[in-house]
């Protein structure tokens, strides 16, 4: 529901059902709605069958890739020789997304639930959920729903009499946006610093401490469960679009809009009705500029480009964005995009683990010219430094944050060049002050 | 229990040890969750900064003691992420996102009230009477709930200018 608002009639809740209900937190409360039903029938079943169910499912991962979970899973060695894990990715750091701490604080035993299905099915006995250092309030109830989920025999060294271990390790982050990419996280867990590791090898052949790894966001998690429950297909009837987005997923809504907060809709909602409808549409007086549809790593769509746009993951595609994390950030037309273009890619040169030139030089020389832009000083040759520096930084690095940071600027440049002429021409008056 | 006596540099004269006792149990109770020692060291220099408000070279030492790796090791990790602390900070640490989304609805205004009425006057400066100490962080993932801001380990959705001082007088 559109936590913190009411549910709106063009959501479909699923995941969201329970936001803002305390009741749900607790094992007791979570049984009596319908809770850990889909973990003992998936005990039940024959771990490929599982694997199988969620394939056909057709979820994708809601971490911002979007790559299909039941085939991760199948990656995963199916002989018993190693220790393999999972990972629930729990880090939530990318601007404009604020879904997945809803989820591990009203529905903490949908996040277990949904990781253990996943360990038993990928024969992971040890799950490793990594909660960014921020998060003290989530990290408060994910500590006390795992005590509990132990004390009834969820998890532990036979959960659910099922003859499978499965134990729950809470593991606290410390702040760094890089820890929330798949490999920066498994070196995080080993107790390093949080530097992305080259791939191949994948996560399945050689993830955590070396061992077979699956990792998955908090939300695709969290849908598990339902579709133990309820079967592949419903779950793949849910979309309204193209078989290739199934299911529900949370949007979260923030910026100019009247009522910011997370809604679930069913894939292939017009993009429209989330904004206009559901957020509540601008302030009064106000009309939309821009907006961007999957967190800050993509790219910036126009008012124009809102229109017709379908919310799934072609859809978003076919606009020239992404769907990403599913965190929209609203921008009305009192936004200045040069400084808030600006703002982005300060917060990645802040989160480059520095690792690749690209990336470390990259993101912080972006940073500098759009400073001088809004100094006052820029050069009409800054705009093409730009789009150089942001050739340089895509596609170039083990990691794509580098990436992340050029796609705010180029569609940026794209889009609302007349804004970074007019800083240029000396036409607006500068905003930082010069260094 | 008595703190190491910091200098303003940071610089420690004294380090009386950490992991003994019950504390030293503890971290011996996470060893078996993981397969290695070593990556029981964000969890034990979390406990290290909860104990003592900051991470000193000494403490440094001792985990990287405790733990099997090297002090420069730990330095390394310790550095690399932005909420463990290297300098003693005010008795009350707070942390205001300005990242865009937030920066759209005001974030600016709310941090400039926080170093306003905290005394703390700049970005990572303690007040003179060593209450707070402030800085800026980037997205909290809370973006719809503008502007969130850590104080301690309180997480305070919503802060406006107006509710700053309410806020603040909490923490004494
Ligand atoms: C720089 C960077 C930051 C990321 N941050 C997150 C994050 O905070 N949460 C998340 O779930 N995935 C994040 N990801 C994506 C993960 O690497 C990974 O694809 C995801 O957790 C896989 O889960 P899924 O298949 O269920 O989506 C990030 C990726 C990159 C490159
Ligand atoms: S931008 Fe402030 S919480 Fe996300």
């Amino acid at each position: 529901m559109g936590y913190p608002h009411p549910s709106h009639p063009k959501e479909t809740v699923l995941l969201s059902k329970y936001f803002g209900d305390p009741g749900a937190r607790t094992y007791a409360g979570w049984i009596e709605r319908g809770g850990y039903e889909g973990l003992r029938k998936a005990l039940a079943m024959p771990r490929a069958e599982v694997i199988e169910m969620v394939k056909q499912s057709g979820l994708r991962g809601r971490g911002g890739a979007g790559f299909p979970t039941g085939l991760k899973w199948s990656f995963m060695p199916k002989d018993e020789g190693k220790p393999h894990y999972l990972v629930c990715n729990a880090d939530e750091s990318e601007p404009g997304t604020f879904k997945d701490r809803e989820l591990l604080r009203w529905t903490p035993h949908a996040v277990i639930e949904g990781c253990a299905i996943a360990a038993y099915s990928i024969q992971a006995q040890t799950i490793y959920i990594y909660i960014r250092g921020e998060f003290t309030e989530p990290w408060r109830i994910m500590t006390k729903a795992v005590e509990e989920a132990y004390a009834h025999g969820a998890l532990g060294a036979d959960a659910f009499g099922s003859g499978t271990r499965i134990d729950v390790v809470l593991h606290r982050g410390a702040g760094a946006y890089i820890c929330g990419e798949e490999t920066a996280m498994m070196n995080s867990i080993e107790g390093k610093r949080g530097n992305p590791r080259i791939k191949p090898p994948f996560p399945a052949q050689a993830g955590v401490f070396g061992m077979p790894t699956t990792i998955n966001n908090v939300e695709t998690l969290s849908a598990v469960p339902h579709i133990l429950t309820r079967g592949a297909e419903w779950y793949k009837g849910l979309s309204l679009s193209s078989p290739k987005s199934t299911g529900t997923k949370l949007f979260s809504v923030c910026g100019h809009v009247q009522r910011p907060g997370n809604y679930e809709v069913t894939m292939g909602t017009p993009m429209r009705d989330l904004i206009f409808d559901m957020a509540g549409g601008m302030r009064p007086g106000r009309t939309l500029k821009a907006l961007i549809p999957g967190g800050s790593s993509v790219p910036i769509m126009t008012a124009a480009e809102v229109e017709g746009c379908a919310l799934d993951y072609e859809g978003i595609v076919a606009k020239g964005s992404m769907l990403g994390s599913g965190g929209v950030i609203v921008m009305d037309d009192s936004t200045d995009m040069v400084r808030t273009i600006w703002r982005y890619t300060r917060f990645y040169a802040h989160e480059s683990c520095a690792q690749c030139t690209q990336c470390r030089e990259g993101t912080a020389w972006t940073t500098k010219v759009l400073e001088r832009i809004l100094s006052g000083r820029g050069k009409q040759e800054d705009l093409q430094l730009l789009l150089d520096l942001a050739d340089n930084m895509t596609g170039k690095t083990i990691c794509v944050l580098s990436d992340s940071c050029a796609a705010p600027v180029v569609s940026g440049i794209q889009k609302f060049r007349e804004e970074f002429d007019a800083y240029i021409a000396g036409a607006r008056r500068p905003v930082l002050a010069a260094v | 229990m008595s703190h190491a006596a910091a200098q303003g540099d940071g610089t420690v004269t004294s380090h009386e040890k950490i992991f003994t006792g019950e504390r030293r149990a503890q971290l011996e109770a996470l060893f078996a969750k993981y397969p290695t020692r070593q990556a029981c060291l964000l969890p034990a220099l979390w406990m290290v900064q909860e104990a003592r408000g900051w991470i000193s070279e000494p403490a440094m030492a001792e985990v990287g003691e405790v733990l099997g790796v090297t002090p420069a090791f730990v330095r390394g990790v310790v550095t690399f992420y932005t909420m463990y602390h290297t300098h003693p900070v005010g008795r009350h640490f707070i942390q205001v996102c300005t990242t865009s989304p937030c920066g759209l609805c005001g974030a600016e205004e709310t941090m400039q009230a926080i170093l306003r009425e905290s005394g703390c006057g700049e970005l990572g400066a303690t007040s003179p009477d060593g209450r707070f100490t402030a800085i800026e962080v980037e997205c909290l993932g809370a973006c719809g709930f503008a502007t969130p801001i850590l104080v301690d380990d309180d997480f305070i959705e919503g802060v406006t200018p107006e509710r700053v001082p309410g806020i603040l007088a909490a923490y004494k």
